[in-house]
């Protein structure tokens, strides 16, 4: 498909100063990411300057077919790395004609949150685990894995090199140039403990970023699972039993955490969260309650602990954070279905804004 | 297959200054597309300095054997983005040696049209969304379906990605970088509802060049999909059943619709359009009526009905339209194997020549 090839990445710079943008956006699950394609004039860099567009959304469960245009609005621009030159992924989230943002874009409050001043003062990053597991397309059924049976069990695995170890790794370092390649701040990457799982970290990035570049690594990430004809699978426990489920992990800083005497501001958020425990879980993922078992390295879903070093609680800190007496935390609840942009917004909402000894207070 | 490859993107312009012009044209059955290349001594870029040329006509459906030159007129250039360099490709439209359009040359009638002194003056717009589907070479069945049964239900495939949602993409978006090389003013790509059916649009085009950027754009795609060992289908309703069909919705506006107080003269043409909807819907391609079924974002053949942002009536009028006061109009009733020189031509002449 040589010839294909060649007209894929033909180098249109030569010819023409029209780029072509890839706008991008969340569909009506939630989780299923659509996009389409628009010539532009010349490149842009600025997503204030990309013009608004709209899409069928009767077609995606988030408009009836009399009322049907749903509006998108650019928010970020990445480089695009399918396409190259000056041809662009836009980022961007969906209103109503009226101006209103529909109810799947979750975007919109994390927006809020983020620019509400404590939470601006406090400059929140993010650093975020995206676990996801790889299926053959017929059958649905893991990456390397025997159709009808099961690989040896856990142990080889995690970080392992071998054709009877490792399964889609040219799918993830190609994911993982392409995301450099595109803007998105992926900053590692390692196979994990169940066999056709791996891992993608990206950040630190502060506030809403976190959020837009989780979701433009997600789109690179089942861009080019298509070209590699596997299956992309964001289930919290893509199979039962001895088996690891998939999460998100998401560390967690501000800048009052980063600073001496960060450790006390720590555990301060650490109890917020801990009394918000429910609250959050309801937000962290669909299906979590069959990966949160207490097994597996994980944390009973019904139960909120913390640790340093523990991969078994809900909430761990690291050594070097405790050794420091500053640095961050990792929430090691949301399942890798999450929202990214409610997880990180919530975080920050929880154990900046939220005052719960305020209200106790005012009782008295 | 490398060293031939090598020789097909051999650069020329080192070694020759001649050119190879591929001549298109449409055969017998009004969507057959039809082409045959030839060297001449230099760059050309004005078609009005291309040599008439001839073909075969008997092997087409379109001359007798004991009489079969049909002559080329060579129509609009693009640049090749096969052969690339100084290589073009070259629309055509094909006559009688006396000179007279043949009977399947529609694009005679529409230049006449298009020359009309009131239809030059109101600069028609035209964006036409062209519909497609992609079938395997073997089976016919279409790309990315089991063989022998279905995919999962319409839902997860318009706009899609993933290996399971959608099937195709590196024929969609070679196009897409093929086109914008020619010269081909397509302004999008989407995928569409059903799996392995796929829309680019083109436009907005002036006049006649809309017939001749569709016609160009669908010959590009036929030379990719021949490369990709996949066929094209431009069957309105390739699959029966809950299914979406495939379209080819015409947008359209003129000087007095894009300029203030347009929304009036945009709905006084839609009435107009009412009233010849017949005549319209016979002209909109063979086989409509297994697509325009009232159902999957269609209107129903027999009646016409407008609306705003209404995607299940025969022409759809824009919110940003209504709200600006001015625009265009989408009719969403030509089918995906209209000829796009009937269609474009007949809407400015039922909306600016005919006065009922």
């Amino acid at each position: 498909m040589s010839l294909l090839n060649d007209l894929i990445n033909l180098n249109l710079s030569e010819t023409t100063k029209k780029i072509i943008a890839e706008y991008i956006w969340i569909g009506g699950s939630g989780m299923d990411l659509r996009s389409k394609a628009r010539t532009l004039p010349g490149p842009v860099t600025d997503p204030s300057k990309l013009p608004k567009w709209n899409y069928d959304g009767s077609s995606t469960d988030q408009a009836p077919g009399e009322d049907s245009e749903v509006i998108l609005y650019p928010q970020a621009i990445f480089k695009d790395p399918f396409r190259k030159g000056n041809n662009i992924l836009v980022m961007c989230d969906a209103y109503t004609p009226a101006g209103e943002p529909i109810p799947t874009n979750k975007r919109f409050n994390a927006a809020k949150i983020f620019s509400h001043p404590d939470v601006v003062a406090e400059e929140p990053w993010y650093g975020i685990e995206q676990e996801y597991t790889l299926l053959q397309k017929d059958t649905k059924w893991p990456v390397g894995w025997p159709v009808g049976g099961f690989p040896g069990p856990q142990g080889p695995y995690y970080c392992g090199v071998g054709a009877d170890k490792s399964f889609g790794r040219d799918i993830v370092d190609s994911h993982y140039k392409a995301c450099l390649y595109a803007g998105v701040n992926i900053s590692g990457i390692n196979g994990e403990v169940m066999p056709g799982q791996w891992e993608f970290q990206v950040g630190p990035s502060v506030g809403i970023s976190a959020g837009d570049q989780i979701w433009i690594a997600r789109y690179i990430l089942e861009r080019i699972t298509e070209i590699a004809g596997v299956v992309l699978s964001f289930d919290p426990k893509p199979i039962p039993g001895d088996w690891n489920g998939a999460g998100a992990h998401t560390n967690y800083s501000t800048k009052s955490m980063r600073n001496d005497g960060g450790i006390d501001v720590i555990k301060k958020a650490i109890e917020k969260l801990g009394l918000r425990h429910k609250e959050h879980i309801a937000a962290y993922g669909e299906g979590n309650e069959r990966r949160l078992t207490g097994r597996h390295e994980t944390a009973d879903i019904n139960t909120f602990s913390w640790g340093v070093a523990n991969r078994g609680a809900s909430i761990r800190v690291g050594r070097d954070t405790e050794k420091a007496g500053k640095g961050y935390f990792e929430d090691r609840r949301p399942a890798s279905n999450m929202d990214p942009y409610v997880v990180t917004s919530m975080i920050a909402e929880t154990t900046i804004i939220w005052k719960p000894w305020e209200a106790t207070n005012w009782n008295m």
